[in-house]
């Protein structure tokens, strides 16, 4: 007879189990076995995966790269903060700390970048508004994101992750300027892979 | 003085150190739900964007305040009383090592008040996941390590109980799948304050200048406490599940191996679950994220998918084994709604699977956390599992523990009958309305997203202050049930009448008492299965498997909007 959770079960428990308790165990599993599978694949297929180019760096090093970056392609100033437009297929870096992202970038449509992002203080997160891409910034580590803005625009980066008092005022921007020829849409580039730049510690494995 | 006293209601023979120790995690837990419930009530206050009570720095101390009571101290208080519950009350067992049990509780207490002190006097002002190199006073990181150790003596002790009580054989056979549930969620307990351990003794000594704590390591580690602390909700609630289910209507067990299998896939594989906070952080790599943000390729979501079908179907079969046999949902509307015990293990059952379980699966895939990652949808998640499900379902088995253990009527019976229908309800509104303006970006953990003196103006569009302020209602709602359930058992417990030693509230009316007590689900005979006759094409819990294939359409539509909601977005790798 059957019993409930509260009282000790019968002394052989091991029994057959019912056909449809059965049925749902394998359908559930099912899903499951779906789930996982939809993730390599969209590794594969899909155009939006967080691997990156990931590796540690010194947050010193990290900012007076950010300085080399922001004097060789600066354009203009934005709100006290200076506006830099590299050109396409370039490396980016953005720089994460209390209470700024600094520089402001202008990219192009449709070209590809690889955006860098770093803390020098405290963890920092990378929200770009109102498209809701989230990437969490950790202080010593650099995650070079290849990015492909596939609309014009302008773009607000929110600091999501709690980093002090000033949190809520660390608002960064990134302009997408149209282009017309190269607004066809570039190939799917998906997750891991080569990079081809010479200056990118290429480390797209699971190096931890 | 007899060391044990006889239950009137149950039989059981329940050793009165252990009635202590219950006694007195549950009042301390309560408290913290207090403390907890004010918090929430201020911070919820400051991001209705139409009110903003708080200023920034008080509101970033009140969600640390918040943060810190709900998720560590009611919870993890209220489930050393469960542990006590689940070996020595319901194995008819004594409590081996009273004074060790005291020890530990004063430990547990004296780390809470560390980490009071220095969240209320400013001096820890880093939320609850206090990522380095954010940093507070080292009595902070000291009182969780207190903490830790105390509930990691709990956790040694509730073994030794098992221990005993099977030595001197105070039950037969295996022990009741209650306490097998308990157990899983003691050793899941184990694994993540030893985490807890081994990431705060470092911080503690980094808080000092004596050492370095690496930030993508404290991550790590950390989330194996933060996380993994809310499997062991998940756990003890399943177990709570099973426990309210044969108290308020006689559930029955399906199949013990079934759900004893299912248990132990928990202990397997739900510490894998750290990784859902790690998916787009730049320390590890995609198969790392892939392989454990699955924990094994969903063993622990199957886990869950299997108690949401044997919890229900135990329910649903033990009601037609009484003769509630009508159609497919008859059951339902035979069941006991009145009694607050079931109401809110229905509510917990389906906030949980339906909102909790289908956005925590979904957010934590890879690729989706990237457009879930640190936006509302996070806490909105966490708030439909660890408290629609979690603290709804302590709720509800805090109406049987109030007679049973503290041997007090309920005071204000009648709004105890309605508190988890107000909490429930309210609970459901903000949890959604959150994960949906989550949706929108709107970050989690933010002081005012109208950014009033910040550099650039981002600016919601108008729909998200809507769904804002449905959020806000919604969470008052809530802290209304939250506030009737605090009053309501602090009135019983201190000022709630007596009942007799051997005073059962058999047949009873008109009392403090729910209608488990007072008028128990029937002992089941052999006939009653031949009664049931022959099952039909969907089996003999029809209603049941009607029920889990409606939940089984709506994950699957979430999971592939969100899908497709990502495939629209600027293209990253």
């Amino acid at each position: 007879m059957y019993r409930t959770g509260i009282e000790p079960p019968e002394r052989i428990w091991w029994k057959k189990v019912g056909r449809h308790e059965k049925v749902w165990v394998w359908i559930a599993f099912a899903w499951c076995m779906v789930l996982f599978a939809m993730m390599p694949l969209w590794h594969v297929r899909g155009g939006q995966n967080p691997s990156g180019i990931r590796h540690r760096v010194d947050p010193a090093d990290y900012q007076a790269r950010v300085l080399e970056f922001v004097q060789e392609y600066r354009v203009g100033t934005d709100n006290g903060l200076p506006v830099v437009e590299p050109p396409p297929g370039s490396h980016v870096y953005l720089q994460a700390s209390q209470f700024a992202w600094i520089p402001v970038v202008r990219l192009r449509q449709g070209a590809e970048y690889t955006l860098h992002l770093s803390s020098l203080d405290v963890n920092h997160g990378f929200g770009l508004h109102p498209l809701n891409i989230n990437f969490q910034v950790v202080p010593g580590y650099d995650y070079g994101l290849r990015v492909v803005p596939n609309e014009p625009g302008e773009f607000h980066i929110m600091c999501n992750e709690f980093c002090g008092i000033g949190h809520h005022l660390m608002i960064g921007k990134i302009v997408v300027v149209p282009d017309a020829e190269v607004a066809d849409g570039p190939e799917p580039d998906a997750g891991a892979g080569a990079d081809g730049t010479p200056n990118a510690a290429a480390n797209t494995g699971g190096d931890r | 003085m007899n060391p044990f006293r006889s239950c009137p209601t149950t039989g059981l023979r329940v050793h009165r150190t252990a009635d202590r120790l219950i006694k007195a995690n549950a009042v301390v837990a309560t408290v913290a739900l207090l403390v907890g419930g004010i918090a929430a009530l201020l911070v919820l206050l400051t991001r209705w964007e139409a009110v903003l009570l708080l200023e920034a720095e008080m509101f970033y101390r009140m969600l640390t305040v918040h943060g810190m009571n709900m998720l560590i101290f009611f919870i993890i208080f209220f489930e050393m009383a469960v542990l006590y519950f689940a070996s020595a009350v319901l194995l008819n067992c004594r409590v081996p090592a009273p004074k060790t049990g005291w020890i530990a509780f004063v430990l547990m207490v004296v780390g809470t008040l560390m980490v009071e002190w220095t969240m209320w006097t400013g001096r820890a002002d880093v939320l609850f996941t206090s990522y380095v190199p954010l940093r507070a006073h080292p009595l902070f990181y000291l009182g969780v390590i207190l903490f830790a150790v105390g509930a990691l003596t709990v956790v040694g002790h509730f073994l030794a109980i098992l221990v005993v009580a099977r030595r001197e054989k105070a039950y037969e056979g295996s022990v009741p799948l209650v306490t097998y549930g308990a157990l899983t969620a003691a050793v899941i307990a184990a694994v993540t304050l030893l985490h807890g351990a081994i990431i705060y003794i470092p911080t503690f000594l980094w808080s000092m200048d004596l050492m370095n704590v690496d930030p993508q390591m404290y991550r790590l580690i950390w989330w194996g406490l933060g996380h993994s602390s809310q499997q062991i909700n998940v756990a003890a609630m399943v177990s709570i599940w099973y426990l309210l289910g044969a108290l308020t209507v006689g559930a029955v067990v399906l199949n013990e191996k079934v759900s004893r299998t299912a248990f132990v896939l928990y202990v397997l594989f739900i510490s894998m679950a750290s990784a859902h906070h790690l998916l787009v952080d730049p320390g590890m790599g995609p198969a790392w994220k892939v392989w454990n943000t699955s924990y094994f390729m969903y063993m622990a979501v199957l886990a869950s998918m299997i108690h949401g079908f044997t919890v229900p179907a135990g329910t649903e079969l033990g009601m037609r084994l009484r003769g509630a046999t009508q159609g497919l949902f008859g059951w339902l509307k035979r069941a006991p709604w009145g009694d607050p015990g079931f109401s809110s293990l229905v509510f917990s059952i389906v906030v949980f699977g339906f909102v909790g379980g289908i956005t925590g699966v979904t957010f934590g895939t890879e690729q989706i956390n990237i457009i879930a990652h640190n936006t509302l949808r996070i806490p909105g998640h966490f708030h439909a599992t660890v408290v629609s499900g979690t603290a709804m379902a302590f709720m509800g088995i805090t109406y049987y523990v109030i007679p049973l253990i503290f041997r007090r009527e309920i005071a204000f019976y009648r709004l105890a009958r309605i508190q988890p229908y107000i909490f429930a309800v309210g609970m459901l509104i903000f949890s959604m309305a959150m994960t949906f303006a989550g949706t929108f970006g709107v970050p989690r953990r933010h002081w005012d997203i109208g950014f009033s003196q910040a550099l650039f103006q981002p600016g919601f569009t108008p729909a998200v202050n809507l769904i804002i302020g449905v959020m806000a209602v919604g969470g008052l709602i809530a802290i209304v049930g939250g506030a009737i359930y605090i009053v309501v058992t602090v009135v019983s417990v201190f000022f709630g009448r007596r009942m007799a030693a051997d005073d059962s509230g058999l047949g009873a009316v008109g009392r403090g008492l729910p209608p488990g007590i007072t008028n128990p689900p029937r002992a089941l005979k052999p006939e009653d299965r031949e009664a049931l006759g022959p099952s039909g094409r969907l089996g003999p819990v029809p209603g049941t498997m009607v029920l889990v294939l409606i939940f089984l359409a709506a994950f699957i539509a979430y999971y592939f909007v969100n899908w497709k909601l990502l495939s629209f977005l600027w293209q990253v790798g």
